[in-house]
């Protein structure tokens, strides 16, 4: 029974949605204010009754009703709660029941603490809301109905996929698709605007924080899941240029570009159309995502539900949204005036280069992952684009974005004096230099990877340093650190996103150049060194887990005759999905990761076993967090707030998100 | 989802990526296999190298790349070994002749393009919005009278 109510949820929610599409739009255009009024129900509503159909699908894994083909498929009785939850969207139909409820839930939000906006603006960009959430809302209903019964209920599930089974599933999906779904907002801002024929700093300031909040999910989300690849796959790798990753990383440049242009249009009113196209772009990039994701058409180790038929129709919703927005920012965009005027030489044109560097990187990965479909349709050459591309092809603009970054950040608006900031920059690009140098020497030769890598992490973050300095006035000590501590959050905003992008920068050269692994059999008892440490396998024993069988290793591992730390790597198998899994051990550390992993029994005794010293591992998430902390510090800066309540009373005046 | 597991189930047997018996006793080799093998995709996985695989058929051309260094192949030659076998689809690292030099060349095509289209508007921005309309000279002639 419940499971019919979730259903009928789901198709209330679509009749609510067209319904959201058409009113607000048709009300903004005529005039009429109580057809706009009904945006702001219409949108809590949708959002309430996709709410109460993710409960119902939720509660049917909970309870592992077997009546459900989508819990069958995916479930097992004897899987751990968490995993019984996280399941929910550990599949196609289910992850695309989260995808509409947070699509719903952003629409929700626009109405809730959107009081300031216009009305005519809010009940447009609520009806542009609405017909995103009525495409996918279709979609799921027409070709992957999470809801559908199983005639002849079995006893038991085939258990979610083992890989699956990890805290990792129950973080990372949700936090990228708030921050994929996020982007709609901007797009839906985007196309409002341009419907409305008016893009002002106001709208700039609006946009924003939607805008930032998305980035801040996205960078959280893009973040866990590398992490979760690195301690799960049972090697350490963080990023594989994979087309699914690659999915979640376009949006996440264009969102960092839009992050910028959207500051312009704020306080300067300029690059107002490049804006908007962003926003649709950025948003383009999250549907073109999924299509990647769900349609099959790309071989990836993530992609599920590879079906032809669901891959046709997110075509059609991909093309509809991102080519009818394009057609009409063609129609209107040139009637979107700059108003601001700037210096080639300004903080606006620094910010125009971070977004083309941005843009063109997003691309190259874009056509990276597209080339192996492309080159075999058009030229019959069947190849793969794997890494090594992405690696020679992309990471120039990054190494280009580094550099340019923390001069641009200390021009002023409107015209700057490129050789006054280079001047103050002097000392710090010195000092980047220095220990790059410095570095390499010290490691005697070798790959220029990693000591680049450090040069350009110490230039970012001490260039950052610097910046907050100067920017303390030319008083004593005591006056500047007063001062600095009193600048607004959206400066310490700033701060933490350039520094925390200097640190993964680093990290990900680091883990690069000079991780160390170490592949032998090992025989119980006996010890062996590698980078030094004494590494002992000292017995290895079958365990017994809630839904698997386990060989658990027991590793001692010493420096200098002190125990460092005692670790289990651990082959699993799952019966009920019949699956080996390798779980690696790791023993994290502030400089370094010791990274265990077990492999097979070895015919001649012992067990193959793999030892990795990673080294600086957690700065890269570390890195990653201080970006979308400094992401959140932006998000409550006063302006804000001051905005949020500009039309009300000020006691109202409570922060928007 | 069921299609997924039937196929993991086929690949996943439980071996275990580079395997301590596959390592050459020349370490100078062993590192150049590595290399090699890092830019080798498993041709029946979903989108891993070779290196990183756990299929048999990945083990396989560990193995093969390594008898061919063994014999004293160049790494290009072992590679293109490879490519003989299984064809381009093997190459992580598409390579850059014929129709790929659109791939590889549509980075640094597309960042000109961008700089060379900023900088182009900017300008024109910046000589259009200089001189001042007709109201504005009045406004300014009525100021300066003032």
């Amino acid at each position: 029974m419940i499971i019919e109510l979730g259903h009928y949820a789901l198709i209330l929610a679509f009749a609510v949605s067209i319904v959201q599409t058409i009113v607000p739009l048709v009300g903004a255009q005529k005039g009429w204010a109580d057809w706009m009024a009904a945006a702001n129900p219409l949108a809590s509503l949708q959002f309430v009754l996709i709410a109460l159909s993710f409960g119902a699908l939720t509660y049917a894994f909970v309870t592992s009703d077997f009546s459900v083909a989508l819990v069958v498929n995916n479930s097992h009785t004897l899987k751990p709660m968490l995993y019984k939850i996280s399941g929910v969207w550990g599949n196609h139909e289910g992850s695309l029941l989260l995808w509409v409820l947070i699509v719903a839930l952003f629409g929700a939000c626009a109405a809730w603490f959107g009081g300031n906006l216009p009305v005519s603006l809010q009940a447009r960009v609520l009806a542009v809301q609405g017909s995103i959430g009525a495409a996918f809302l279709s979609f799921m209903l027409l070709t992957s109905n999470p809801f559908l019964r199983s005639a002849f209920p079995p006893f038991d599930g085939t258990d979610l996929n083992p890989l699956l089974q990890d805290p990792g599933l129950a973080f990372h999906p949700p936090f990228l698709y708030l921050g994929y779904v996020g982007l709609s907002m901007a797009f839906s801002f985007a196309v409002a605007a341009l419907i409305e024929g008016k893009v002002d700093a106001a709208w700039g300031r609006w946009v924003r924080p939607w805008t930032l909040a998305a980035w801040v999910f996205l960078t959280i989300g893009i973040a866990l899941g590398s992490w979760w690849a690195y301690y799960e796959l049972g090697w350490g790798g963080f990023w594989f240029w994979d087309p699914v990753e690659n999915a979640s990383f376009m949006p996440w440049l264009f969102a960092t570009a839009l992050l910028h242009s959207a500051i312009v249009v704020e306080k300067r009113e300029s690059l107002k159309a490049w804006t908007i196209l962003l926003a649709i772009l950025g948003f383009g990039f999250s549907l073109m995502g999924t299509f990647i994701v769900r349609s099959g058409v790309i071989t990836s180790v993530h992609a599920f539900a590879s079906d032809p038929e669901r891959g046709v129709y997110i075509l059609a919703i991909f093309a509809f949204f991102t080519g009818g927005a394009l057609t009409l920012f063609a129609l209107r965009g040139a009637a979107l005036e700059a108003k601001g005027v700037f210096g080639l030489i300004s903080r606006e044109s620094a910010l125009v280069l971070n977004n083309v560097l941005l843009a063109v990187s997003s691309f190259v990965v874009f056509v990276g992952t597209m080339w192996p479909l492309v080159s075999e349709l058009a030229f019959g050459r069947v190849l793969s684009v794997g890494p090594p591309f992405f690696n020679a092809a992309f990471t120039p603009f990054m190494v280009a974005l580094a550099v340019i970054l923390p001069v641009g950040a200390i021009l002023p608006w409107k015209r700057g004096n490129l050789r006054r900031a280079l001047r103050s920059m002097w000392g710090v690009a010195l000092l980047a230099i220095s220990l790059g140098a410095l570095t390499w020497v010290l490691q005697t030769g070798g790959s220029m990877l990693a000591p680049i890598g450090l040069a350009l992490g110490v230039w970012l973050v001490a260039g950052t340093l610097k910046d907050l300095w100067m920017r303390g006035g030319r008083n004593g000590v005591t006056a500047r650190l007063r001062r600095i501590a009193r600048l607004p959050r959206a400066d310490w905003g700033k701060a933490l996103a350039h520094g925390g992008l200097g640190i993964t920068i680093f990290a990900v050269a680091a883990m690069m150049g000079w991780a160390t692994e170490d592949i032998r059999v090992a025989t119980i008892g006996q010890s062996f060194e590698h980078g030094g440490y004494t590494i002992t396998l000292t017995d290895v024993r079958r365990e017994q887990g809630p839904n698997y069988v386990t060989s658990m290793a027991y590793v001692d591992i010493h420096r200098d005759g002190a125990l460092v730390a005692q670790l289990n790597p651990e082959k699993r198998v799952y019966p009920a999905a019949g699956m080996p899994t390798t779980e690696a051990a790791i023993d994290y550390g502030f400089t370094r990761d010791l990274y265990l992993a077990l492999g097979d029994p070895q015919d001649g005794g012992g067990w193959a076993l793999r030892t990795y010293i990673k080294p600086f591992a957690n700065w890269l998430w570390g890195g990653a967090i201080i970006m979308a902390l400094g992401g959140l510090i932006s998000l409550t800066d006063r302006r804000y707030r001051v905005a949020a309540g500009a039309r009300k009373a000020p006691a109202n005046a409570t922060p928007a998100e | 989802m069921r299609a997924l597991l039937v196929i993991l189930l086929l690949i996943a047997t439980p071996v275990f990526a580079v395997q301590p018996d596959e390592i050459l006793d020349d370490p100078a080799l062993e590192a150049r296999a590595r290399v090699i093998t890092a830019d080798l995709r498993c041709v029946v996985c979903r989108n891993e190298s070779v290196d990183d695989s756990n299929a048999e058929i990945a083990r396989d051309i560990r193995l093969m790349v390594r008898e061919r260094l063994v014999a004293g192949d160049s790494n290009a030659e072992a590679i293109q070994y490879m490519v003989d076998r299984y064809g381009e689809f093997i190459l992580l690292n598409p390579r850059i002749t014929g129709t790929n030099l659109l791939l590889w060349l549509a980075g640094p095509a597309l960042l000109l393009t961008g700089l060379l289209v900023a900088v182009i508007s900017l300008r024109r921005r910046r000589v259009t919005e200089e001189p001042l309309s007709e109201a504005e000279e009045a406004r300014l002639a009525q100021l300066l009278d003032e």
